[in-house]
């Protein structure tokens, strides 16, 4: 006769999952605030260059992006694989550039156009041809400041 | 009739964990982490329609690189490889009038880049990168001379001063089409 005795043979008591909801959205305030929201789905395989001398981008929100590299795998049969400039969700060609641009400072305030910059994202195989005749547009556009998009990186 | 006092139901909160899981995910699948980096340059604005003579510039105080579409290298008349640039150019604008050949000055010195519609971009991000690179070294040792720091730790005017005094001139001429 002991003393102790078991009450009933429950076996193991669950374990208590009640602060699971918390540890989850713990993981997810973090992703929320050190992420930003993908904006564009890339149509053009970017591998961007490696650098040594690269600076962060400031103002996200001030930063237009060009992208140009060949169509990706699927687009290949429609785009064919030489290098295409993409804007915002579609492939544009140079006399767009200056459309884009303006529409970008359209949604700027009026102070912040000075600071707007245009971010390149190009391919590391892409020739200096379009990229030169896209610097070409922007000057025309007027969006002087520039940004080689690169990786950290040593050759 | 009373009722028994039950206080309040306890909340369910079993699935809470799956619609946080599910937030996640999609905070996961949607959002980007990488910082964006890069080399930031501007360009020239275009000419304007009455353009005054640009002023003569000595021919010693411009650095002639050249970038042909094989992506070789042609500095000041003499093929290069790309590892020298970084000191070639750092030598040209430290010259300060020792070298006939090379710059009088600093604030004169002026790099003169082109290349040819068929130079492949990553070529062209490697020479403006080596650029920056020779800059950098030169302010930066300035900088530890004379405040004994890093040219990066140093206050804006401190920078304002050693950047006026060493300023990055690089130019960009209209890429010819040779060999694309």
């Amino acid at each position: 006769m002991s003393k102790f005795r078991n009450k009933d043979n429950k076996g193991t008591p669950a374990i208590s999952t009640a602060a699971l909801p918390d540890i989850v959205f713990m993981l997810l305030f973090f992703f929320m605030v050190t992420t930003v929201m993908r904006e564009t789905t890339l149509f053009v395989e970017v591998m961007i260059p490696k650098a040594t001398e690269i600076k962060k981008m400031e103002k996200k929100s001030l930063v237009s992006y060009i992208y140009v590299g060949p169509p990706v795998k699927r687009m290949q049969a429609s785009f064919g694989s030489k290098p295409r400039i993409q804007l915002n969700d579609s492939f544009a060609t140079l006399n767009e550039i200056q459309e884009f641009i303006a529409s970008e400072r359209e949604a700027k305030d009026e102070k912040e156009i000075p600071y707007m910059t245009t971010s390149i994202k190009s391919d590391e195989s892409v020739k200096m041809g379009i990229i030169t005749d896209i610097k070409q547009e922007l000057r025309k556009a007027n969006s002087l400041k520039i940004n080689y998009s690169t990786r950290k990186g040593t050759y | 009739m009373a009722r028994k006092k039950r206080g309040l139901q306890e909340i369910n909160a079993g699935s809470m964990a799956d619609i946080a899981f599910l937030l996640l995910i999609f905070f996961l699948v949607t959002t980007t982490m990488d910082v964006d980096t890069g080399i930031a340059r501007k360009l020239p604005p275009m000419p304007e329609e009455e353009q005054e003579t640009p002023p003569e510039i000595h021919a010693r105080n411009i650095y002639v690189v050249l970038v042909n579409a094989g992506d070789n290298l042609l500095v000041e008349g003499e093929p290069m490889n790309i590892s020298q640039l970084k000191e070639g150019a750092k030598k040209f604008i430290n010259n300060n009038g020792a070298n006939p050949t090379l710059s009088d000055n600093p604030e004169k010195a002026i790099i003169s880049l082109q290349n040819d519609r068929g130079t492949s971009y990553k070529m062209y991000v490697r020479v403006q990168n080596e650029l920056a690179a020779a800059y950098n070294e030169i302010r930066n040792e300035v900088a530890l001379e004379r405040f004994g720091e890093r040219y990066i730790d140093l206050n804006k005017s401190k920078q304002k001063e050693i950047r006026n005094e060493y300023p990055q001139k690089i130019s960009e001429a209209e890429p010819k089409n040779i060999g694309g």
